[in-house]
């Protein structure tokens, strides 16, 4: 019976969360700050096999879910509802709920794609070599969007919206809620699976010592590109669902900035390891909605104390000094991240007996 | 069409030559420390902001004075605090790390995070309003022809190629230059020869940073527009441009940045200013596919 606890507790906790969004019991609000610790998990997770456990530095992440979120948007739009620019539907709009997860796919393999193109040059060069490529990817794919006049350019795209609605006309139920779970299920299960197979070993040889791993037959090269792959195709997934939840994406979202909150979450959690990646998601997440509400208060609470002159107002930019803040002395007492190299079940050996971590 | 050539081309010196200021300062710091600092573009941004501050302050309390005394004495304080700003990060963030012996990548993320700190702490204590620099020499145009050249231009062309002069001097030429390469080529004997490593890598640190200022100076009085993300896009650039040359090496950072400066000049040229960086970037992905280790990087062995 302990081998089925685990998936018993993933299933209780999606229909639960369904459930209550379903009554609303839950707001609105609180529901969008799930699906983003959802999106939050992949982007960090997904990250963390080429930083974490290849211990090369990409940090163009941001670019791999532009792709991602672009094409299952286009493509939904494409297929289900009257454009301006892409005509007229070309299948009935009820059909979206049965396609919706294949253009997930879609997007998530376009994107992988172009994480194969980004991985062939990394095969020559070392270490930070990597960073400016896939840097300078990021910038060529959001400059790229911006030149694009058919999906809006740099005004944006929007129309994903409708797409819900028409999931939720034959079937009332809180949809992006379920997929975005799912999907996190979906990532987590993937990379455990991959990095603790055999052959993902061959990622963990590569980050000792890429020589060695040569010289004892594990073949670098593919196991760069499959890794790169798998990186950004789920970083495709998690833009396919961003694009959806807020129904209007443009290119300046998936700029630098966001390549480096999913950075930071990666060596926040501990590089090369998944329990830690997904800790330090929901962290972050939480942070950074909870300081939403906090900041407000630290104003009315300085001027309460007469230790700010009345014309300054406490806005919400402090958030991003706070948070870096934070991250900056994190890093000072715990310089390997929260976890470290560690998995959940090397600090609570007990949790074995529910589930193999590596 | 001759004359727009050479137009473009003082266009480009002046726009790579702030290029090469940032870059040489990344370089710097890499080469003595194998450490990306991604903080050296806000470092750039609080540079000019140091500027302006110290600019207005003159003019106010000595309103009398003349405009270039003004800039003698704003130009050796803005880079002085400027490399005071890049010493404290060196101190709070990355020495601790250091010490610790942490992995790498961590110290590079610290670097990240004071970078952020830096551009948004500025927006929440300044507020957005841009802040325009004053007008400190009055501008001289030279014209031959269709070319025009501002004084300011040449200076910054002038001051770009005497700084990399200068740092050419002291990391070949001198002792504490000495030292630095030697902590590049092995970290580990240098403290055994008796040389002070910290003290070495806040040089490093004064150098790159009052560079940094020293383009923020140049580039508020060409740009005189203020805002707190200057630095962000400038900054990543510089240390493309820095790669691209081949970093660790002073003149493939010199003239990295002089050939971002020219690509992007070209395609603006040529081009509808939104391919700026597709444009630019793109070559420079094309040149690093045909020379991993940049233009003047020599190929590293590995030892087995």
């Amino acid at each position: 019976m302990q081998r089925f606890t685990v998936p018993a507790l993933l299933g209780i906790l999606l229909l639960s969360l369904v459930s209550l969004s379903y009554y609303e019991m839950i707001d609105l609000y609180i529901q969008s700050v799930i699906m983003f610790i959802g999106i939050n998990i992949i982007l960090s997770a997904s990250l963390n096999i080429v930083n974490g456990y290849m211990g090369e530095f990409a940090c163009g992440h941001a670019a791999f879910m532009a792709i991602g979120a672009y094409v299952t948007s286009v493509l939904n739009i494409l297929l289900f509802t009257k454009d301006k620019f892409f005509g007229p539907a070309l299948l009935p709009p009820e059909m979206a709920l049965y396609f919706f997860p294949l253009t997930l796919l879609a997007g998530a393999l376009v994107a992988a794609l172009a994480g194969s193109l980004v991985a062939i040059p990394s095969f020559k060069t070392r270490g930070d070599y990597l960073a400016i490529i896939t840097i300078a990817a990021n910038f060529i794919v959001t400059s790229t969007i911006i030149n694009v006049d058919a999906i809006g350019g740099a005004r944006g795209f929007m129309g994903m919206k409708k797409i819900i609605y028409a999931m939720e006309d034959v079937v009332e139920l809180p949809w992006m809620l379920i997929w975005v779970i799912l999907s996190t299920f979906f990532t987590v299960w993937l990379i455990r699976r991959y990095v603790s197979s055999t052959y993902g070993k061959g990622i963990i040889a590569i980050h000792q010592d890429e020589v060695a791993a040569e010289i004892m037959s594990v073949n670098t090269n593919q196991m760069k590109l499959v890794a790169f792959m798998v990186s950004s195709g789920l970083a495709g997934l998690a833009g396919g669902l961003f694009a959806h939840i807020l129904g209007y994406i443009n290119p300046g979202s998936f700029g630098i900035l966001k390549s480096t909150e999913c950075l930071v979450m990666v060596y926040l959690g501990g590089m090369g390891s998944l329990s830690g990646s997904v800790l330090s998601a929901i962290l972050f997440t939480l942070l950074l909605e909870g300081l939403r509400f906090v900041i407000p208060q630290i104003n009315t609470l300085m001027h309460w104390m007469h230790l700010l002159p009345d014309t300054y107002q406490v806005s919400q930019v402090w958030k991003w000094v706070i948070i870096p803040l934070i991250l900056v002395l994190v890093m000072q007492f715990r310089p390997e991240g929260i976890m470290g190299n560690k998995e959940l079940s090397d600090i609570f050996p007990r949790l074995k007996k529910f589930y193999k971590f590596k | 069409m001759f004359d727009s050539i050479i137009q473009n081309i003082f266009n480009g010196l002046q726009w790579g030559s702030f290029y090469s200021l940032i870059a040489l300062g990344y370089t710097l710091v890499y080469g003595v420390l194998t450490l990306i600092n991604f903080a050296h573009g806000d470092i750039f941004m609080v540079g000019a902001y140091i500027a302006f501050f110290v600019a207005t302050f003159f003019l106010k309390a000595a309103s009398g004075l003349p405009g270039w005394v003004v800039l003698t004495l704003t130009l050796p304080l803005t880079m002085i605090l400027t490399a005071c700003v890049g010493v404290t990060l060196e101190r709070i963030a990355y020495r601790p790390l250091r010490r610790k012996g942490a992995n790498r990548l961590y110290v590079v993320i610290t670097a990240l995070m004071c970078g952020l700190i830096l551009e948004n702490g500025n927006l929440a204590l300044l507020g957005a309003s841009r802040k325009s620099f004053p007008e400190l020499v009055d501008k001289v145009i030279y014209t031959t022809g269709a070319v025009s050249m501002t004084n300011l231009k040449i200076a910054v062309i002038l001051s770009a190629i005497l700084v990399f002069c200068l740092l050419q001097f002291i990391v070949t030429r001198t002792k504490i230059g000495m030292a630095m390469r030697a902590i590049s080529y092995d970290k580990f004997a240098v403290p055994l020869m008796g040389i002070p490593i910290d003290t070495i890598i806040v040089f490093t640190f004064i150098l790159g940073s009052s560079m940094a200022g020293l383009a923020g100076l140049l580039y508020s009085m060409s740009y005189p527009i203020l805002d707190p993300y200057m630095g962000a896009l400038i900054g990543w650039k510089a240390f493309i441009a820095a790669v691209v040359g081949g970093i660790g090496d002073i003149r493939g950072a010199f003239f990295g940045g002089f050939l971002l400066g020219f690509v992007e000049i070209l395609v603006v040229a040529f081009f509808p200013s939104t391919f700026r960086d597709l444009i630019a970037f793109s070559i420079l992905l094309l040149i690093l596919v045909y020379k991993p280790t940049g233009l003047f990087g020599i190929a590293k062995t590995t030892k087995i």
